[in-house]
């Protein structure tokens, strides 16, 4: 804390004394990488200086007559109080004005919003809180077989800091996630966007896209990346208790890495299926199924039923102690919750497999003071599905 | 512009005097006693609502989660914005608007008496109702004051029903208040003083009353459609039942452009009154200030959409707002060169109402300064929702409609109560604020430059220094408001302030100042006559 004051305080001294601004820290828009991108940071540069000129004109004039005109140096006020030839210059040099910054703002902005002639297309979708990738097809091959979700992977310790807990924060703080949505560079990508639950805003500032994610309705955006390089940026639309914890992730890479991670995907999602068919023919001990459902729960179910199962009611339901999670004759409805949703809870169906769900289950079922000793496997989800 | 006043005699006290006690304040109809419940709501409003936001900031000072869960950190946001949009701006323009218009056009009273009783009297139950839902089961509304669906659908909390209402008394409350401005303003102005000779706060307010008007009923539709998507199985904002959850931005900004018009425009009224006063010199350019009023008014209609760029309009849709959009500029401009010439070759002095208003003029236009770089869809790409847009609306807010306010309340305080305030605390008061709000605000252009998105509880590290500044600022701020409380106590209860004249300002120019100070309970009980 007082580190940060002293950093804050030799901020300001160091704002207030001299021009140049310290390297680190960023006082404007990014040029981004792409040409989109610089295109909006030059208008956006063109309108600080032209409102700059303008301000130090209209301020000027006023700063001036501020110390000609006070009373003690000019006790004689003059009494125009109009005059048309004036009054119809001031009207007309602002038009002109802006018709100078109206002219680029109108064909950078058909440029960015064509989206024809993608080499390849990409689905994003929104939902609370975590961002879903589907890839479509790249150069008329089809890749719809590659799909994920993405994820904070900060973890929820760094930032909860109640209590005057302090953690150590880096660089990448609230800007990482578990899987990257990866692009190839020099490629016109598409971007498909849209919502599950509320909307949503997917933003790259280095790309200078932003497109809401409307739930029923897709959206169209596209960037074309010149330089290879890791990209972070946000979820900018609220979109609920945790908007501030969706950040998004892309990676740009060239296109023969790209090809070379699509391999690497395919390969290691079917070792996945395989693996995760392993474990659905496995019958599962209870303390195998209460270590990895606890895993499971805290990355996806904490943010709402909270670490202690207490949830937040009556937006977010408890465990501890819930009908659903402690009566045997309501197991195959509490798969079938987590499987499909229901109202704002999210369908984890897509997401996790047999045999994560029956873990997160069986924890729900044996954790928070729940003791019903019930241990759910992996072939009783399969079932249900 | 003169009059002639008529001293009448002390015959019927019992009538013309206020009552006491409590029901004075219930039962009132008079312009001037309801101006000061207006007022002094507004300013626990300002309070309460300036409270939500040092929550928002204390939550800000360094990056992590130390005090609040996000969950209530989103009802302090949309709390803060609803408070004061509805319950500190709105009000404290209406309560200028009571005890000035009858002043200022030499009518006794406002012309709607009980109706303007009950507009005010609605207000304390409206934000009971929504400041009570704090205390209910899943808290307060938490999904901004820009209510966007689904989030405030399908996905708000169950109080979304006390807040749904709360809005629906507070339009009907403003529509009230706007009625009761157009009727006075139409029928009651002196013998000889026509529509060009009004001044400039009256027309501001009659202009910002029509526009009350014609977006306040539209807010009222927004949330009706909501509540009936809640509970009647209606599917206005909800895709799955044939609705579009982006026509809620567009119902919501076709009230919700007008409505920043409506915060700003009585302000342009009050630096208008004070600028010529305190320069000792009329307004440059009357008649153009009046045409750039309804000019701006106008435009407010059809340029909505520009809070909406990133929600996937068409190309040509884009291209309309935009283009729209920058007009507004022109009259803008117009309006702020006005104030810089009738400055120019004036007598200038610098008490409290002009330092404050020279002060709205700069950061206002400043304010604008950024409204023209959001105009400009390609860039607005990069600025849409984050704290660059915080930035923006803050400086049009704070400076613009509160500094206005301020400053209306130092200019007329000496006629309404009779008593000096002391320059010297208010100079303190000035510069004290100046500062704080520059040292809130203006970081803010940065973080949101750099990519820190809005609404959020927590942040990356590299936004840290602003962020600290921005909250060093907005307690300073939050202080220098309690201090402005202790000036009008002391002034106005403390007993030692000196009593103010008639005149007050030496060159003051209006119908209010041939008034005594302080005003009597009926302002012109005879017409005067304006030639
Ligand atoms: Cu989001």
């Amino acid at each position: 804390m007082s580190k940060q004051w002293y950093k804050s305080g030799a901020w300001l001294a160091a704002m207030l004394f001299s021009a140049g601004a310290g390297a680190e820290t960023q006082f404007n828009m990014t040029p981004g990488v792409t040409d989109n991108a610089h295109r909006a940071y030059d208008l956006h540069m063109a309108a600080v200086w032209i409102c700059g000129i303008i301000g130090a004109v209209v301020f000027g004039a006023m700063f001036y007559s501020i110390v000609k005109h006070r009373k003690s140096v000019h006790p004689k006020p003059a009494h125009f109080h109009e005059n048309t030839l004036v009054e119809i210059v001031w009207t007309v040099i602002p038009v002109l004005i802006l018709l100078g910054l109206a002219i680029p703002a109108v064909k950078t902005l058909v440029a960015m919003e064509d989206t024809r002639d993608a080499d390849m297309t990409v689905m994003v979708t929104g939902s609370q809180w975590k961002w879903h990738y589907k890839y479509v097809d790249a150069d008329g091959k089809d890749l719809s077989d590659i799909g994920f979700y993405s994820l904070l992977s900060t973890p929820r310790d760094t930032f909860e800091n109640y209590g005057g807990k302090t953690t150590e924060k880096s660089e990448t703080y609230l800007k990482e996630v578990d899987k990257p949505l990866v692009i190839p560079t020099g490629k016109k990508v598409r971007f498909l966007v849209t919502s599950e639950d509320v909307i949503h805003s997917w933003w790259v500032p280095a790309f200078a896209v932003k497109k809401d994610a409307v739930p029923g309705f897709i959206n169209e955006t596209w960037t074309k990346v010149n330089e290879a390089g890791v990209y972070r940026g946000v979820c900018a639309e609220l979109c609920g208790k945790d908007h501030g914890f969706m950040p998004v992730v892309v990676k740009a890479v060239s296109p023969e890495e790209f090809q070379t991670w699509v391999a690497d995907t395919r390969t290691a999602m079917a070792e996945a299926k395989k693996a995760a068919e392993a474990d659905v023919d496995r019958v599962w001990a209870m303390d195998e199924l209460m270590k990895k459902g606890e895993e499971v729960y805290l990355k996806n179910c904490s943010a709402c039923h909270q670490a202690t199962g207490a949830g937040m009611p009556p937006t977010f339901p408890a465990l501890a102690g819930s009908k659903i999670a402690t009566d045997k004759a309501q197991i195959p409805d509490h798969i079938g919750r987590v499987l499909k949703g229901k109202g704002a809870m999210p369908a984890f169906g897509a997401m996790l497999s047999d045999m994560e769900i029956a873990a997160v289950i069986t924890y729900e079922r044996n954790a928070f003071g729940n003791k019903t000793g019930d241990a759910v496997q992996p072939k009783d989800v399969k079932a249900a599905r | 512009m003169s009059a002639v006043i008529h001293e009448h005699d002390h015959h019927h006290d019992d009538h013309h005097g206020p009552a006491k006690g409590l029901t004075r304040w219930l039962y009132t109809t008079n312009h001037k006693d309801i101006g000061s419940l207006y007022l002094w709501f507004a300013f626990t409003m300002f309070l309460i609502g300036g409270l939500f936001a040092l929550v928002i900031r204390a939550e800000l000072f360094i990056p992590g989660l130390q005090l609040v869960k996000p969950e209530f950190f989103n009802q302090m946001t949309t709390l803060h914005g609803l408070v004061m949009v509805f319950g500190a701006v709105m009000p404290a323009f209406t309560g200028l608007a009571n005890w000035l218009i009858p002043m200022m056009i030499g009518a006794p009273d406002m012309a709607l008496p009980r109706m303007n009783n009950w507009s005010f009297w609605i207000l304390p139950v409206a934000f009971g109702m929504l400041l009570s839902s704090l205390f209910m089961d899943g808290g307060a509304p938490n999904f901004g004051w820009t209510f966007y669906a689904p989030l405030s659908t399908k996905f708000g909390p169950p109080s979304t029903d006390y807040f749904i209402f709360g809005v629906h008394l507070m339009g009907i409350s403003s529509i009230m208040g706007a009625i009761n401005v157009i009727v006075t303003v139409m029928n009651m102005r002196a013998p000889g003083m026509t529509y060009m000779k009004m001044p400039l706060f009256v027309w501001t307010w009659l202009i910002t009353a029509f526009l009350l008007i014609m977006v306040m009923p539209v807010l009222a539709g927004a949330v009706t459609m909501m509540l009936t998507d809640r509970h009647f199985g209606t599917s206005f904002f909800d895709a799955a039942g044939g609705g579009d959850p982006v026509m809620f931005q567009h119902v919501f900004w076709f009230f919700g452009h007008p409505e920043v018009y409506i915060m700003i425009l009585p302000s342009f009224g009050i630096a208008s009154a004070i600028i010529p006063t305190f320069a000792r010199k009329p307004l440059f350019g009357y008649a153009s200030m009046v045409y750039a009023t309804a000019s701006i008014a106008g435009l407010s209609f059809i340029v909505w959409a520009h809070h909406m760029f990133t929600t996937g309009m068409p190309l040509a849709g884009e291209l309309f707002f935009m283009i729209c959009t920058m007009l507004i500029a022109v009259p803008t401009g117009v309006k702020v060169f006005n104030w810089v010439a009738t400055m120019w070759q004036g007598s200038m002095t610098f008490e409290a109402p002009m330092l404050f208003a020279i002060a709205f003029v700069i950061l206002f236009t400043i304010g604008g300064f950024s409204g023209i770089m959001l105009a400009l869809a390609p860039a607005d790409f990069q600025y849409h929702d984050t704290y660059f847009v915080v930035a923006h609306f803050h400086y049009v807010l704070f400076p613009g409609a509160i500094f206005g306010t301020i400053a209306a309340v130092y200019y007329w305080l000496p006629k309404w109560c009779g008593r000096m305030y002391s320059e010297k605390l208010a100079k303190i008061h000035f510069w004290w604020s100046i500062i704080a709000v520059n040292l809130t605000f203006f970081p803010m252009h940065f973080s949101g430059l750099a990519g820190m998105q809005r609404r959020v509880p927590d942040y990356a590290i590299q936004f840290a220094d602003f962020n600290m500044l921005s909250s060093i600022g907005a307690f300073g701020l939050g202080i220098g408001q309690l201090f402005f409380f202790y000036i009008l106590w002391k002034t106005i209860w403390g007993g030692k302030a000196p009593k103010a004249t008639a005149q007050v300002w030496e060159g003051a120019e209006g119908l209010e100042w041939t008034l005594p100070s302080p005003a009597p309970y009926h302002s012109f009980t005879e017409p005067p006559v304006v030639k």
